[in-house]
């Protein structure tokens, strides 16, 4: 029974890191239908300047910080000066992104090498705490992880549902030529949406390589996590991102628990079975 | 501002593919409201989205208070004084009522959201409901709300009593007789034929994607003839 929770617990911890990895990615599907698969090279060069800049000035938070920053301007650029002359041409901006990904994976292995990082973390993240009734130890970092993930996932919500940008980009994503009728610059929306979810998608990398570890392989472990966990949960809904994150967060735990040789499967196998019932994702809204 | 020239297109053509839907479209109008009259798939509601900017002009003018704004994007036409009603309202399905007024408004408009909450009152009953939640009258409203937020010099309508009960259709007719007391144009593309005579005194007669033909309300209404080869309905009292 002890080991059940502890593997439950596991999985939450996944969840939250996969959750925190898949926020970018939906937000810039949800409003642009664009499918970016340069998500996970944004989220690893965000984990590596995070790397960097907590080697140099000792301080996490501004790690976390750089690393947003560096991933937002990047993200920003990409669909400033290339994806936004073909906006409406979703699959050659697909193809794009899987360019820029294997361009900026090269780059980053010239740059950063081939050697596995790890994000030294703040003092008082590195004990662990003993969890209440089950009595097991259970580390401070992956408490930290969930508190991240619910607090990312707070202020995202708030963001769409509460202001006047999230009004803006429901209505993009309603009907993008409606809203350019009513004066609105979508070019410079999407600009923005890019930069916020290059900025996600570069603070889940410092996260990442905080908790976890980093190195090339990085990129498309979470491209691929993100991938899931939104075709699962509804591609563009925050909801459906945290319901899927904790479905496949749960079922790669479990699995490699209790059937360690098929504990892949069970991932692909949730997913084939959203696909077939509900394809637009659990929490996902189908098409007109 | 008594007769001064609102809208002015010249030699508008517009294709689609190798079809020429629009062809040399030339229309006149100052702050008196106008009325393209037609039968289906003859082009207007091609010229309305031409004329907002999203459908792409192969060659022709469109000046708005003599400013050339042909090569504006929708943005910047809908600055520049163009608000636009589409056909089947387009409400935005994730947005609330409330979400769609504050999404157009600004400061300083002459259309504060209290102002179309007291012209409209069933929209401030239904503040919160989500926008495809309402009746296609409540749509109708909303849709022409969002418009006037912006403070537009003309209007540009299509089919908007297309759906609507007949005792809403004519509360929209009403409506639309008002927009000419706030000095606001209206070009209004219509299936309708009472409607647009009732709202427009002038009728441009659109076949097969050009104007065939620009007569007054009252010559068309009391000449069902006319009405039968234009339009292949008649309309009478």
């Amino acid at each position: 029974m002890k080991f059940f929770f502890i593997v439950f617990f596991n999985g939450l911890t996944l969840a939250a890191l996969y959750f925190i990895a898949a926020c970018g990615f939906t937000l810039i599907f949800g409003l642009m239908r664009t499918v970016n698969m340069a998500h996970g090279a944004l989220l690893l060069l965000g984990a590596y300047v995070g790397y960097e800049v907590v080697e140099i000035t000792g301080l996490w938070t501004v790690g976390i910080i750089a690393g947003g920053l560096t991933s937002a301007i990047v993200g920003a650029a990409i669909q400033a000066y290339i994806l936004g002359r073909y906006q409406g041409d979703e699959l050659r901006q697909t193809l794009i992104t899987i360019a820029i990904s294997i361009i900026m994976a090269d780059l980053m292995l010239w740059a950063w090498g081939g050697l596995t990082y790890q994000i030294s973390l703040p003092e008082m993240l590195l004990g662990g705490v003993r969890l209440p009734i089950l009595n097991v130890g259970y580390s401070s970092v992956r408490l930290t992880l969930m508190a991240m993930a619910a607090v990312t996932g707070i202020l995202l919500w708030l963001l769409i549902a509460k202001t006047k940008l999230g009004i803006i980009i429901r209505a993009g994503v309603d009907d993008r030529e409606m809203l350019q009728a009513l004066g609105f610059e979508t070019k410079k929306i999407f600009v923005i949406v890019f930069a916020i979810g290059g900025m996600l998608t570069g603070m889940a990398g410092v996260i990442t390589g905080s908790a976890l570890s980093i190195a090339p392989g990085t990129d498309m472990q979470f491209l691929l996590s993100s991938l899931v966990v939104v075709i699962v949960g509804g591609m563009g809904s925050i909801g459906g991102a945290a319901l899927g994150a904790l479905l496949i967060g749960m079922a790669e735990q479990y699995g490699l628990a209790y059937a360690p040789t098929y504990g892949v499967v069970f991932t692909f196998v949730i997913m084939i079975a959203v696909l077939a019932i509900r394809p637009q994702g659990l929490l996902g809204r189908s098409e007109k | 501002m008594m007769d001064s020239q609102l809208l002015k297109i010249e030699k508008l053509n517009v294709f689609h593919g190798s079809s020429h839907t629009l062809q040399d479209i030339d229309v006149s109008m100052g702050n008196k409201p106008k009325a393209i009259l037609g039968r289906n798939g003859m082009g207007k509601t091609t010229l309305c989205s031409a004329l907002v900017g999203l459908t792409k002009m192969a060659s022709g003018h469109v000046f708005l208070e003599r400013h050339d704004i042909s090569l504006f994007p929708p943005e910047q036409r809908a600055k520049a004084g163009i608000g636009y009603v589409p056909q089947g309202r387009r409400m935005f399905r994730s947005l609330s009522v409330l979400e769609h007024l504050k999404l157009v408004e600004r400061k300083n408009t002459n259309w504060p959201i209290d102002r179309i909450f007291s012209i409209f009152p069933r929209l401030a009953e239904r503040k919160s409901n989500m926008g495809d939640r309402l009746s296609g009258g409540e749509q109708q409203m909303l849709a022409i709300s969002r418009a006037l937020m912006l403070d537009p010099k003309l209007m540009i309508m299509d089919e908007p009593t297309e759906g609507l009960a007949p005792t809403i259709v004519d509360d929209v007719t009403e409506l639309l007789l008002s927009l000419q007391a706030e000095g606001i144009g209206l070009l209004l593309v219509e299936q309708n034929i009472s409607v647009a005579l009732e709202a427009a005194e002038d009728i441009l007669i659109m076949v097969n994607g050009r104007i065939i033909n620009e007569v007054k309300a009252d010559t068309l209404k009391d000449n069902p003839e006319m009405q039968q080869e234009y339009l292949g309905i008649t309309f009478s009292d």
